[in-house]
């Protein structure tokens, strides 16, 4: 059963993939691209990674597709002309693809218990949480206590970022040049 | 049971996608997305319940917001043609021949 799910979301999402790579209208793109990402979260699920596949969600089918609603405002709403059919560019994802997959000959087998990164500290700290910090959830142990310091320092870039962009698009530039000029 | 109740998901899933991919005007789109949306919370419910793992409910009820918040945002943009700015920068904006397209032309 859970083979043919996750063929099902496979075939799905590369249905997709190709859909968008031949659509023109940009709307269409959008709203498909809000459909591939809900879908790989769906994959997500069918593979019990719940919090990627609700970061998935959030920021592929939320947060990215109003970003791109708005550059279609403020731009074109349908794609250009392409002129000619250029090889390169499909021989270069062709290449890239393979390289991929050849990376994932050597990886173990999803799932399995016997892998480096389950043997050493992951079993460490699924042994110390419990008595350690004495919360139910191991990531969120991880995440909030063991590594407290990096979190702290990835949540400051990450603040950093969002008030560059509110300054950037919140036109205060702008309005305060208008300003001068009234004056 | 609940797997006759996940294939007959995925069946309605398959159904939306073609909607999506052929769909001749973008109002047939944006509801197909909304459609894809509630399947997709219906699937994440059922195949929490499959997999015995029935905390999944919880995750299905976040997926529904989302699915509303992006719905939102496509209408809003479709009413207004913009996203969330101020009043004056709108009329600032609606100046540019660029924005006056009627509804008429969203095909």
């Amino acid at each position: 059963m859970e083979l043919a799910l996750t063929l099902f979301l496979f075939v799905a999402l590369v249905a997709t993939a190709i859909a968008m790579a031949f659509i023109t209208r940009l709307f269409a793109v959008v709203i498909l691209s809000g459909v591939f990402s809900l879908l790989s979260a769906l994959l997500f699920i069918t593979m019990d990674a719940v919090d990627v596949a609700f970061t998935e969600a959030a920021v592929g089918g939320g947060i990215s597709s109003i970003l791109m609603l708005g550059t279609i405002a403020l731009t074109a709403r349908t794609e250009m002309k392409q002129g000619k059919f250029s090889l390169i560019p499909l021989a270069v994802v062709f290449m890239t693809g393979s390289v991929l997959i050849y990376g994932t000959i050597d990886m173990p087998n999803f799932g399995s218990a016997d892998t480096p990164a389950q043997q050493y500290v992951g079993l460490d700290y699924i042994k110390r949480t419990p008595k350690e910090i004495d919360v139910p959830n191991i990531v969120t142990a991880v995440l909030a206590s063991y590594r407290g310091f990096d979190t702290l320092g990835e949540v400051a870039v990450v603040f950093t970022g969002g008030l560059g962009v509110i300054l950037l698009i919140s036109g205060l530039g702008r309005r305060r040049s208008r300003n001068r000029k009234e004056r | 049971m609940f797997v006759f109740a996940t294939v007959t998901i995925c069946i309605a899933m398959a159904v939306v996608l073609i909607r999506l991919f052929v769909g001749p005007t973008l109002y047939d789109r944006v509801l197909a997305l909304n459609t894809f949306g509630t399947c997709t919370v219906l699937f994440i419910g059922v195949v929490g319940f499959l997999f015995e793992r029935p905390d999944f409910l919880d995750i299905a009820l976040l997926y529904a917001l989302i699915n509303f918040v992006g719905t939102i945002a496509v209408l809003k943009f479709f009413r207004y043609r913009r996203l969330g700015d101020s009043r004056e920068e709108r009329e600032m904006i609606m100046e540019t021949p660029q924005t006056k397209q009627t509804a008429g032309d969203l095909r």
